[in-house]
């Protein structure tokens, strides 16, 4: 299987036998590989109606609904992962977004698209219009995007939630990036866990 | 050319405790089976019928010639596949289709029972089922329902949740909300405002059937969308270019519940409508757990799919989400799904792709 390159450095950060929470799990491509390779139990939270179908479909324990709305039900302390990939820019509330899945779950796995990449910055600043890239491809007014952030942005949320970062992985395409993060990576891959 | 539906009887003849406290002597369940219960006991599914359904959920209905009333889920290619599964249907308690109900004999009079049948729960229901299953020697199912079948599938899990691995609950709701009683209530007091009902004592053979006619139209309402009726009906006039200017069924709509009203009562009894209606009216799963759904599923094992439909009002998708919520708070391994459609509540018996294959994937998961 053929995973996205966040999903596959997500897929790789989560241990095995977790209980693992995916939310915005989509089709359940990623729930299906770690529960192939990694034996997780696994459940997912996914708005359309026709990607639940399809995760179902596959054997998977997935239910529609909204992470906005839905995550404030789920009991404390269920699952050992949360992940959520590329779908915090798309919550209304981020902030609480957070915040449940590290109650919900010991650990929280986010991976976002950096609105600090150097074509973004380089695009809004050439053309004057909002950036539309390969990771960010529709315009302003159609994106569900609706709360982009750069990796800066994220850490300083993180530290206004209390949350320890655990581990982070900078990707630009499949590769992993080492230095100037917040210019280079076009995605990142954040492990969180409650601050102590 | 699909086969005949079984009609198989088993009969317990030990006393048959009803939640009320109330005692059957002895009890009949009218069922059908399909496929072949493997060497491990372990490919049982349960289909659990709705209000009006029966034991022929598959095949041929032996009564009225035509297909069982879920053959677009059972059946050979079907989610449901007796060439995998062993699949099991019985007769509700209180039924009208050879389970013990109002129209049997009670053994104190010789009579019939009629009302004075004792009032029956989705519980009992249940509980019927089970020694039914005892009887197959089966330990641990499937069990699959859509609107009234979803109730007794949920209600499984509750009341034996070390025997139940997988529940299909689809179109259905945890509780009888007051609009769905409210419904049920016309429908029950046509019928015993219909003369002929004669306080549930009407002759073998015989039927209120102008009451139970009325009590159907009503439901039948419920099961369909407002959608749904303008397509199919619109103000469209029934073989005339005007209206009448009298009460005859000058619209397609009238003469279409009339129909539907009529031939219910020449399938259906109307003290067995009185019974199972009531049922559902008193079904609260979490009534016993101080309104706690979530507790009244502490216990359980099974995968859930719990399945809504968009144009359904009588089991709307909040009824749904309210149970998926119950069932993460559980920590039940839960899948919802909301499917599109414009038929309303009766979409759950209808042409669904979408509903076999979430049902298809999850029992592959799951039996």
């Amino acid at each position: 299987m053929i995973l996205r390159s966040d999903l596959k450095v997500i897929a790789d950060l989560v241990p095995a036998g977790a209980r693992v929470l995916d939310i915005g799990c989509g089709d359940g491509a990623l729930l299906a590989e770690l529960r192939a390779t990694k034996g997780v139990d696994g459940r997912g939270i996914e708005l359309s109606g026709a990607n639940v179908a399809a995760a179902v479909a596959r054997g998977l324990a997935v239910v529609q609904g909204d992470a906005d709305a839905d995550l404030a039900d789920y009991p404390g302390g269920g699952f050992d992962v949360a992940i959520l990939s590329d779908t915090l820019q798309a919550m209304r509330d981020p902030a609480a977004v957070l915040a449940n899945m590290v109650r919900i779950a010991r650990q929280a796995i986010v991976s976002f698209p950096n609105f600090g990449h150097w074509r973004v910055r380089l695009a809004l600043l050439a053309t004057g219009r909002m950036p539309v890239t390969a990771a960010l491809p529709a315009p302003w007014h159609a994106t569900p995007n609706i709360h982009l952030c750069t990796i800066a942005d994220f850490a300083d949320l993180a530290a206004g939630l209390g949350l320890t970062i655990e581990a982070a992985v900078y990707l630009c395409g499949a590769r992993e990036v080492r230095f100037a993060l917040n210019w280079r990576a076009d995605q990142a891959v954040f492990v969180l866990t409650r601050g102590t | 050319m699909p086969d005949i539906s079984p009609d198989y009887r088993l009969h317990l003849p030990q006393p048959f405790t009803l939640a009320s406290g109330a005692v059957l002597p002895a009890l009949e369940i009218g069922y059908a089976t399909y496929g072949t219960l493997d060497a491990a006991r372990s490919n049982a599914v349960l289909v659990c019928h709705a209000l009006t359904g029966n034991q022929h959920v598959a095949g041929v209905d032996p009564r009225t010639g035509k297909p069982g009333w879920w053959t677009r889920m059972v059946g050979p290619g079907k989610p449901i596949d007796p060439a995998r599964h062993f699949v099991v249907c019985a007769n509700v308690l209180g039924g009208c289709s050879g389970t013990t109900g109002p129209t049997s004999r009670d053994p104190a009079t010789g009579a019939a029972y009629g009302m004075g049948f004792p009032v029956i729960t989705i519980r009992d229901m249940v509980t019927a089922q089970a020694a039914l299953i005892d009887h197959f020697g089966i330990d641990t199912l499937a069990v699959v329902g859509g609107s009234m079948g979803g109730m007794q599938a949920l209600d499984w899990a509750v009341a034996f949740p070390e025997r139940v691995r997988a529940v299909v609950a689809i179109a259905t709701a945890a509780r009888h909300s007051a609009q769905n009683i409210a419904f049920h209530e016309v429908g029950r007091q046509a019928i015993m405002a219909d003369p002929a009902w004669a306080g549930g004592a009407y002759p073998p053979g015989t039927q209120p059937s102008a009451g139970l006619s009325v009590a159907r139209m009503a439901a039948h309402i419920t099961y369909l969308s407002e959608a749904g009726l303008t397509e199919k009906f619109g103000r469209r006039l029934q073989d005339r270019d005007a209206v009448s200017f009298g009460f005859d069924a000058d619209f397609q709509v009238e003469s279409y519940l009339r129909h539907q009203g009529l031939s219910f009562t020449e399938r259906f009894d109307a003290n067995s409508y009185l019974y199972i209606t009531r049922a559902m009216d008193y079904f609260d799963l979490a009534a016993p757990f101080d309104g706690r759904l979530a507790a009244a599923f502490a216990g359980t094992r099974a995968r859930f799919a719990v399945v809504s439909f968009t144009s359904d009002w009588l089991y709307p998708t909040a009824e749904s989400r309210r149970i998926v919520h119950a069932l993460n708070a559980a920590g039940a391994a839960v899948s919802f799904v909301e499917l599109d459609s414009p038929f309303g509540h009766d979409a759950f018996l209808l042409d669904a792709p979408n509903l076999n294959r979430v049902v298809d994937g999850f029992l592959q998961a799951s039996v």
